[in-house]
Parts: C-alpha cells; sequence; structure tokens
C-alpha cells in the first residue's frame, strides 16, 4: 500500500479510540443509575416519593378534595403485620394529614424493617410531600412488640386537577440481616485498623 | 504500538511456515482459520441450544409434567436462549465477517491477527462455564441449579433469588461480552485501514457496510451489558442495592439497563443478515442491487432509532403515557427502513433473470419470513395491544420467526453462497435440497402455530399449559423435531465439504459480477489472499 509507512500508526490510533470508546460505554451503563433517577424524579416513572422531609405547605386549595388510599404489603420472609390504621382519607391540597400504620412483630426475635413507599398514578408522587415518615428510617421492633408509625403528609396545590384519587402503597422489606452483616463488616474493618 | 508491529511481523513470517495440526488452530492468526473456528464453533453451539430447545418442545408436548420438572425446565428455556443468542447467532456473523471481509476489501488478513486469536479462543470457555452449570444440574449431586431465570436475566430473580450458578453465568457473560467487543474493534479497524487503494466506503459490498454498522452497536452495547451482570454481581455479593428496593434501588431500573443493551442486540442479529441476502439476491437475479446508497443509509438509521425502543420490552411495568407513545412510535419509524430494505430487494428480483440454486432459495425465504417477524413485530409495538400479547407465545412467534427463519435462514444462505469459494467443492445439491425443503416446512410448523396460541393467552416460559392449547403444542413439537433433525442434514453437507468429496468448485461458481473481489481468487481461498491489493475499477 502506499502509506505503508503509518499504515501501523493509523491502525493503532483507531484501535485507541474504540477502546476508549468502549470503556466509556462500560461507564455509560453506570451513569444509567443517576440518570433513572433524575428521570423518574421529573417523570414519576416508578412512583417514588420523597425520602426525606419536605417543606410544610403554606397554602390550601379547599376548592377541591383528593381522596387518598393507603396498601400495605410486607415482603417476602418479613414476619410483621403492618396495616394502615384507615384505609383511606380525603383531604384538600395543602391540607396536612397524619396517618398511623399499625406494625407487629410476630416472630420472637428482632427484626429490622425498611418500608418503600411508592405511589399511583406515577405522575402523581412528586406532588404528595411528606414532612414526617416512618419510611425515612428503619424500624426495629423486639420479638412480639408492636407499634404505631406515623406519616405526615400534604399534597401539593400545583397536583394537576385530573388527578381526584391516589394510592400511598408501602412495601415493608426485612433489612435484618443485611444490617447484622454491614456491622459485622464494620467490625472487621475497625479491627484490622488496631 | 509495539504490539501491533510484533504481529505484523508474525503475520509475515507465516509465509514461510505455514502451521500444521492442532497449533494452526491454537495459535491461528489467520482470518480465514479464525474465521472456520468461529462457524464450526457456532455450528456446534447451534446443536447444543437445539438440543435444549428439544427438551422444552418434549416437555411441552402434551400438556401436564412428562420429561422435566418446571425448575429444569426453566433452566432450559435460559441456556437456550444464552447458548443461540451469544453462542450461534452472534459467533456465526463474526464468522463470516472474518473470512469475508478480507476478501471483500481486498485487505490481506484483518488488522489486529492477535487480538482476532484471543477473541475466538474465549469463547469456548466462556460455553464450558455455562453448559458446565447445566450439566452440574443435570447429573450433579445436591441438586446445583443451573441459572433459570431466563435468557433476559431480570432481578431480582437473577439478583436475590438467583441460584449460585449465577455467578459463573456472570464470569461466561463477562468473557462473551469481551470476546465480542474485540471481534467488533477488529471490523472496524480493519474497514478502516486495511481496504485497498480505490476501494471507497460506498464501493463497500453491503455485507461490509452492514458488519461495520453492527460492529458500532457491539461496541456501544456490549459494554452495557458488562455494566448490567458487574451491578448483578456486587448486588449480590458486595452489599449494593442498584436493583434492591429494600434499600432504595429499582428492580425496573434492571429493565431499562438491560434493554438498553438488548434491543440493540437484535438488531446485531440481523443487520449482516441484511448484508448477506443483500450480496445474494442481486446475484441470482442478474441485476445489481436496486438502491445501494438507500440500503446503507436504511442499515444506520435502523441502527440509531434502534438506542430509543428499548422500552417497548417492557409498556406493562407502567410507564407514563408520554413514554409509553414516545416508545410505541419509534419502534413504529424503524419498520420504515427496514421496509425500505424489503422494497429494494424485491426490486432488485423485478424482471430479473431469476433462478433458485440453494444460496438464493435460503435468501428469498429469509426476505419472506423476515417480513412475517417484522409484521408481528408491527403488532406487539403498539402498546394497548402489547398488554395483551407480552409474555405470550406470540412474543415467541415473533422473534423466532426473525431469528430462527431471519438471521439462522441468512446464515445458511452464507454457508451455501460461499462453501465453495471456503472448501473449494460445491455443497452437495441434493442434501442441500432436502435440508432447505425440511428446515422450510418444518420452520413454519413449529413457529407459526404459536401464534394461535399466543393470541389465545398461552404464557410464554411455563412447563405446562391450558388443555385447550393440546394440539397446537403437539404439532409444534412435531415441527420442531423435524426442524432440528434437518439441521444434521446440513452437519453432513458441511462435512462432506470439509472433506472435499463432491463436484469441484470453479472460481467463480455463481457467476457473480467481477465487483465482488471474493470471486476473483481461486477455490478454495489460498491461506494468503491480496498480499498485493487488488486494482478496485
Ligand atoms: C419491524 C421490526 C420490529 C418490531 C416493530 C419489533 C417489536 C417488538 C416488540 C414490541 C417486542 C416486545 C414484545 C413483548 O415482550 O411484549 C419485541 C420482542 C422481541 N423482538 Fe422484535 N421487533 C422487530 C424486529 C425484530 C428483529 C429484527 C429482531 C431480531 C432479529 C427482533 C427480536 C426480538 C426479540 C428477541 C424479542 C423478545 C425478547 C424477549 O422478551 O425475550 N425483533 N419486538
Ligand atoms: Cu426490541
Amino acid at each position: 500500500m502506499a502509506e505503508q509507512p503509518n499504515l501501523e500508526d493509523r491502525i493503532s490510533g483507531t484501535l485507541k479510540k474504540l477502546l476508549i470508546a468502549s470503556v466509556l460505554m462500560f461507564g455509560f451503563g453506570f451513569a444509567l443509575v443517576p440518570l433513572y433517577d433524575v428521570i423518574c424524579d421529573v417523570t414519576g416513572l416508578n412512583g417514588k416519593t420523597n425520602s426525606s422531609a419536605a417543606a410544610e405547605s403554606k397554602e390550601v386549595d379547599a376548592s377541591r378534595t383528593v381522596r387518598v388510599q393507603f396498601v400495605t404489603q410486607t415482603n417476602a420472609d418479613m414476619p410483621w403485620e403492618f396495616r394502615p390504621e384507615v384505609r383511606s382519607v380525603e383531604l384538600h391540597p395543602g391540607e396536612i394529614k397524619l396517618v398511623q400504620f399499625f406494625a407487629k412483630n410476630e416472630a420472637a426475635d428482632t427484626v429490622i424493617g425498611q418500608a418503600i413507599p411508592s405511589v399511583t398514578p406515577g405522575v402523581a408522587a412528586s406532588y404528595l410531600k411528606k414532612t414526617q415518615c416512618f419510611c425515612f428510617n428503619q424500624q426495629t421492633l423486639a420479638g412480639g412488640k408492636s407499634m404505631d408509625m406515623p406519616v405526615i403528609f400534604y399534597l401539593d396545590p400545583a397536583i394537576p386537577k385530573h388527578i381526584t384519587e391516589l394510592t400511598l402503597s408501602y412495601t415493608l422489606y426485612n433489612v435484618t440481616e443485611r444490617e447484622q452483616q454491614k456491622s459485622k463488616d464494620v467490625a472487621v474493618h475497625r479491627g484490622s485498623q488496631f | 504500538m509495539t504490539a501491533t508491529t510484533a504481529e505484523h511481523h508474525d503475520h509475515h513470517d507465516d509465509h514461510h511456515h505455514a502451521p500444521h495440526g492442532l497449533k494452526r488452530w491454537l495459535f491461528s492468526t489467520n482470518h480465514k482459520d479464525i474465521g472456520t473456528l468461529y462457524l464450526w464453533f457456532s455450528f456446534a453451539m447451534f446443536l447444543v441450544g437445539g438440543l435444549l430447545a428439544l427438551v422444552i418442545r418434549a416437555e411441552l408436548m402434551y400438556p401436564g409434567l412428562q420429561v422435566v420438572d418446571p425448575e429444569f425446565f426453566n433452566q432450559m428455556t435460559t441456556v437456550h436462549g444464552l447458548v443461540m443468542v451469544f453462542g450461534a447467532i452472534m459467533p456465526a456473523f463474526v464468522g463470516l465477517a472474518n473470512w469475508m471481509i478480507p476478501l471483500m476489501i481486498g485487505a490481506p488478513d484483518m488488522a489486529l491477527p492477535r487480538m482476532n486469536n484471543w477473541s475466538f479462543w474465549i469463547l469456548p470457555f466462556a460455553f464450558s462455564i455455562l453448559i458446565g452449570s447445566v450439566l452440574m444440574s443435570a447429573f450433579g449431586a445436591g441438586h446445583p441449579s443451573a441459572p433459570n431465570f431466563g435468557w433476559t436475566f431480570y432481578a431480582p430473580l437473577s439478583t436475590t433469588y438467583g441460584p449460585a450458578s449465577t455467578d459463573l453465568f456472570i464470569l461466561s457473560v463477562h468473557m462473551m461480552g469481551i470476546s465480542s467487543i474485540m471481534g467488533a474493534i477488529n471490523v472496524v479497524v480493519t474497514v478502516f485501514n486495511l481496504r485497498a487503494p480505490g476501494m471507497t466506503l460506498m464501493k463497500m459490498p453491503l455485507f461490509v457496510w452492514t458488519w461495520l454498522i453492527t460492529a458500532f452497536l457491539l461496541i456501544a452495547v456490549m459494554p452495557v451489558l458488562a455494566g448490567a451482570v458487574t451491578m448483578m454481581l456486587t448486588d449480590r455479593h458486595f452489599g449494593t442495592d442498584f436493583f434492591n428496593a429494600a434499600g432504595g434501588g429499582d428492580p425496573v431500573l434492571f429493565q431499562h439497563v438491560f434493554w438498553f443493551f438488548g434491543h440493540p442486540e437484535v438488531y446485531i442479529m440481523i443487520l449482516p443478515s441484511f448484508g448477506i441476502v443483500s450480496s445474494i439476491i442481486p446475484v441470482f437475479a442478474r441485476k445489481p442491487l436496486f438502491g445501494y446508497a438507500s440500503m446503507v443509509y436504511a442499515t444506520a438509521s435502523i441502527a440509531l432509532l434502534s438506542f430509543v425502543v428499548w422500552a417497548h420490552h417492557m409498556f406493562t411495568v407502567g410507564m407514563p403515557l408520554a413514554g409509553t407513545l414516545f416508545f410505541m412510535y419509534m419502534t413504529m419509524l424503524i419498520s420504515v427502513p427496514t421496509g425500505v430494505k424489503v422494497f429494494n430487494w424485491i426490486a432488485t428480483m423485478w424482471r430479473g433473470s431469476l433462478t433458485f440454486e440453494l444460496p438464493m432459495k435460503w435468501a428469498l425465504a429469509f426476505v419472506i419470513l423476515f417480513t412475517c417477524g417484522g409484521l408481528s413485530g408491527l403488532m406487539l409495538a403498539i402498546t394497548p395491544a402489547d398488554f395483551q400479547y407480552h409474555d405470550t407465545y406470540f412474543v415467541v412467534a415473533h422473534f423466532h420467526y426473525v431469528l430462527v427463519s431471519g438471521a439462522v435462514f441468512s446464515i445458511m444462505a452464507a454457508a451455501y453462497y460461499w462453501l465453495p469459494k471456503w472448501s473449494g467443492v460445491m455443497p452437495n445439491k441434493i442434501l442441500g435440497e432436502v435440508h432447505f425443503w425440511f428446515s422450510l416446512l418444518s420452520v413454519n410448523l413449529l413457529f407459526f402455530p404459536m401464534h394461535f396460541v399466543g393470541l389465545a393467552g398461552m404464557p410464554r416460559r411455563y412447563a405446562d399449559y391450558a388443555l385447550q392449547f393440546t394440539d397446537y403444542n403437539f404439532w409444534i413439537s412435531i415441527g420442531a423435531f423435524w426442524f432440528g433433525a434437518s439441521q444434521l442434514i446440513f452437519l453432513a453437507v458441511a462435512v462432506l465439504c470439509c472433506m472435499k468429496k463432491g463436484e469441484k468448485a470453479p472460481m467463480n461458481p455463481w457467476n457473480a459480477p467481477e465487483e465482488d473481489l471474493e470471486w476473483t481468487v481461486p477455490s478454495p481461498a489460498p491461506f494468503h489472499t491480496f498480499d498485493t491489493p487488488p486494482v478496485i475499477k
């Protein structure tokens, strides 16, 4: 070939570019994770609500009422009874409500639970603001014990008019083993430092 | 770079002492030998994957559980899918690329011959690991399970609930991914740097074009797949929560990451087919390909669009309406460039002096049956309809029409077309005819009734079904055994060619036009070709 002397340079040039592209795409796969969260926030894709306390509302839109229903479920190997004290409430957008959820550990040992909220329809998720929620933290119950867990929330008055009813669902997960594993890892780590 | 320099010296050494025996294959850096290895490997995987499919069909021949237990059935559907996608179809295309791309662009070899050797030899290890986990499950003590979560390995089935062998699966997917990425890089580097003088991009045969675009798709999405399995691994063992709702992750995220890879992947498995039939049809219609440039642009637009349709696999997860509409319209849009291609193939044949030798038969069957698969795809793209069709046998019918009577038929067309060049012997006509007609009839008996049972509500991936589906399933299974057995005829055809038994092939047995450079070298193609580049008119 005419440019024989620099053929090898050209080959390694293309090779380098493509290798960099592959590595970047590997990174892109991981970038999809935060990207997904952002898109979910904007579109309410997965019905996720705020996971830390929201500011209190200022105004109340008394011209309409929205019905909020509560659904609870426990995931596999979660030995708790878990239910809302009321099935649903009606409220004006902006109005603040407190709802209690009942939890009872039916196992003999202490169990740590983590509740994950989700709202249907998904678009309503970003308008449901919780100022306090048992889902912000893990909950611990000793064997046989029970408790009431409060949620304080309001609906952002900007909530679209066509939404007249929405469902707030909580799934309760057993995270005892994960937590024990974590503290064990920490202990091992600390141990190795001394 | 010193590595490439070393490769080139090695390569030149080959001129003087062509290696023999086992060493020839183990240490080969010759594109033809590596192509042959890829093709035989993929055919072996095709038979293994077929065997797994026959276990599925044996179980589904009659309602109730007769042959295997449901747990093992799930392992069969999973490993069948993985072996066919990553072991049969993709390596077959890489094999064809290795053999044909240097011959088609007038290059002496692939640009990175040593990496080529690596990318092939990783594969047998990757699949030994995967298939090993099935063997342990079938014959091992203590009932360890092979991967059982479907070829799409959705979390949490593959994370929280995955069997121990999931870690073997992750390792093997990583190896397959590395192999494909290296193969793809090699294609791009070769096409960009080793074209004979005068072989401009817009003079390249369509097989080279479609492969070039496929290679870019591979480089873009195989690393994302690697990312997905890495996240699975850390979720399983290192306390991350990418896909675990209890820790704030989201299992639906897995589906997005997977299908971001998965949809371009289905086009990876069909674009080279488009190239193959675009090479074959003009030769047997004795007319130049209609709309060469539009074929190139159509391929490129299919590739670009394939990045923005992935969520059509997950309409039922509950997306916002706007998202659903976007993915629905984008999916329908893809059928426009696809339609352009079908139109061009038909226009190429229009008023041509057609003859129907074996490669042409397979190519024609491809055009018709692939179009059937495209049409059922269009039905699936309609979101409200997909709510009914999703996860039924209708989807199974759709993707087997595009992948078996599509991708696999095109690979058969390629094999019958180029075997004379590879082996120097014409493929046996009688066996070839029987193979073709048996495959054509059985593939339709096998997959067409799946549309009906799917529409009637038979779900996919279950070991049993409601009684009203019995008759169809019986005939589907008959079709499956017939199709499977027919492929053994091809084994005979290929072995006969390798043993040089049969009519000797001339240099240009199909009277291809002289622009098709592969037919300007002797049959069988000598170990080294185009050491001095050909003159392109
Ligand atoms: C006109 C073009 C096409 C359209 C509109 C289309 C559309 C679709 C849709 C909407 C689905 C999802 C169905 C569901 O799960 O409910 C699907 C599934 C699938 N398609 Fe296509 N498709 C097309 C072409 C192809 C091609 C060319 C291939 C491969 C060569 C392919 C392979 C697949 C596979 C493998 C699946 C199922 C994946 C799984 O769930 O296991 N499709 N297609
Ligand atoms: Cu798709």
